[in-house]
């Protein structure tokens, strides 16, 4: 579904260049939920932009369902790590979720049961006529989420959406997410620098290095796919995996290769 | 004033803002044009001199000398002008000042010449113009436009250089563009900086279309008080100053409410950042 070989980027500056992304290379099987887990400054917005088009690497390709990534594909949608920047303040939460469905010239009705139903998916369906910015962080990450998924797309692509949400309507919109991602079956690459997170969530996590990055380890979560914040997080495996992924994550920092014990 | 009176102002301040509210507001509007009519009034009806005639006489001319034949051949197509001067302008710049805010390599290229225009003080373009267009309403127009087309322009072209990226980044990733993107993106976001430079651009069009009818010229405001001047119509030349400041509010009033259509989005964002 989704390919990334040999990605390098490397920012020209002009004092120095900033080799932000060394060699990325995996892939995304079809309605997978995958988490990238690495610190921060490791490249991982750089990544996401690469991978949606937004952004040229400087060597290697992705490929998106066995097409080369040049421009944004058109079914694609990013939620933006500067989520409340990326919501049109002069239009209400219903315009913001509706704008890219009128680009994609779907008639109106339609347009207007997709916007119903993402915004009561993400549970703003009172807030359709408000403003953005009459609203909370959190309630804005939903907006952003909703008008991601009324987009329908194949692939969601998610810059640590919550990492300036408090901890309680962090695990709210967590669940939201598998939530959501069970409903219409995407394919979703979830950034985060949350080890916790990482492992709560995905079917899989992907750890990044350091600068300069690479993947540092690939750990598939064998957790039920059933998941829930308080018997999933007591859970010993999810203590074992979370233990192996921040382990990896201190090898990172020293350079170490990944562990190749289970 | 004993201790126990000190909480008293807070009380008092607190009454005239409920209670005494409307009116207070009223009394601060009103109070200095009253002030500064009284005293003008007592300056001239003092020194008696013949170019500072009181309010009196001011107002009674001024119902004889505009609400007639004048209003028709000086105030209304003084005000035509205005606004279809005005309105050009704001096509020009704020068109102009997309072209060039969503294009670095035009800006870079054009930006000396710009600042080399934009220095002229338009008034001094009068003569040229009579000279290449005559004097006519063209003329007046082109006056108009040259001036109030600048502030108009860089405003324009600063707003939407100033668009900001994630915005950007969200339109390329859900492939909004063209005229929906000029119109639901650019336009929108410059449109704090593109009113500012209207509002500028409304005051500098209001001298010109002055200046523009005083040099040659049979009909108009500014060619009214000239005409006054020169046959020593006093109090009716005073009316056609009183005239063209209350036009000047009106005007500005009008831009107020329009303003505060466009742009309620904007004075929302800023009360919410401004208390969070
Ligand atoms: N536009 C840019 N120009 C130059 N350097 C950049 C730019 N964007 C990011 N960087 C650098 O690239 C590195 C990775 O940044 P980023 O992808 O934002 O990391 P992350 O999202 O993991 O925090 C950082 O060192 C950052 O300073
Ligand atoms: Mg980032």
């Amino acid at each position: 579904m989704l390919d990334v070989t040999g990605l390098q980027k490397i920012y020209r500056g002009k004092e120095r260049d900033v080799e932000a992304v060394r060699d990325l290379t995996f892939r995304l099987a079809e309605g997978e939920l995958a988490c990238l887990v690495g610190p921060s400054g490791c490249g991982k917005t750089t990544l996401l932009k690469c991978i949606a088009g937004l952004m040229e690497p400087t060597s290697g390709t992705v490929r998106l369902a066995g097409r080369d990534v040049t421009g944004p594909p058109p079914d694609m949608a990013v939620v933006f790590q500067e989520y409340g920047r990326s919501l049109f303040p002069w239009l209400t939460v219903r315009g913001n979720v509706e704008l890219p469905l009128k680009e994609k010239k779907l008639p109106k009705e339609r347009r207007a049961a997709l916007v119903a139903e993402s915004l009561e998916a993400v549970g703003l369906a009172d807030a359709a006529g408000a403003y953005p910015w009459q609203l909370s962080g959190g309630m804005q990450q939903r907006v952003a989420i909703a008008r991601a998924i009324a987009y329908e797309p194949r692939v969601l692509l998610m810059d640590e959406p919550f990492a300036a949400v408090d901890a309680q309507t962090r695990a709210d919109l967590e669940d939201l997410i598998r939530t959501l991602w069970h409903r219409f079956s995407m394919t979703v690459l979830f950034v985060t620098h949350d080890i916790d997170e990482a492992v709560y969530l995905g079917q899989r996590v992907l750890v990044l290095s350091s600068s300069p990055t690479v993947i540092q380890d690939d750990v598939a979560v064998d957790l039920p796919d059933e998941r829930d914040q308080l018997t999933t997080r007591a859970d010993p495996r999810f203590t074992e995996l979370r233990g192996r992924v921040y382990a990896e994550i201190q090898n990172a920092k020293r350079g170490t290769a990944a562990a190749t014990t289970d | 004033m004993s201790v126990s009176d000190a909480p008293a102002p807070p009380r008092t301040a607190r009454k005239a803002r409920t209670g005494a509210g409307p009116l207070l507001r009223v009394l601060q509007v009103l109070l200095l044009p009253v002030l500064l009519i009284l005293g003008w009034w007592a300056g001239s009806a003092s020194s008696g001199s013949f170019y500072m005639p009181t309010p009196a006489v001011i107002a009674g001319t001024f119902g004889d000398v505009w609400f007639g034949e004048r209003i028709l051949t000086d105030a209304l197509p003084s005000i035509g002008r205005l606004l279809s001067g005005f309105a050009l302008g704001a096509a020009i710049g704020v068109g102009l000042g997309v072209v060039l805010g969503l294009s670095a390599p035009l800006r870079a290229f054009s930006e000396p010449v710009l600042e080399f225009f934009r220095a002229i003080p338009p008034p001094v373009l009068v003569p040229l113009l009579m000279l290449l267009i005559g004097v006519n309403t063209p003329m007046k127009l082109a006056v108009i436009v040259s001036g109030c087309v600048w502030p108009i322009l860089l405003n324009t072209i600063e707003g939407v250089r100033a668009v900001d990226p994630v915005l950007t980044d969200t339109c390329r990733c859900y492939g909004i563009r063209g005229r929906r993107r000029l119109t639901t993106l650019v336009l929108r976001s410059a449109s704090p900086q593109i009113m500012a430079g209207l509002r500028q651009g409304l005051s500098i069009a209001i001298i010109l279309m002055v200046i523009s009818e005083m040099f040659a010229s049979n009909s108009g405001l500014g060619y009214a008080v000239v005409e006054f001047q020169r046959s020593f119509a006093i109090p009716e030349m005073w009316t056609g100053i009183v005239l063209l400041g209350l036009l000047g509010v009106v005007l500005s009033l009008l831009f107020g409410l329009v303003e505060r259509r466009v742009l309620a989005w904007y004075h929302g964002l800023r009360a919410v950042t401004r208390d969070g």
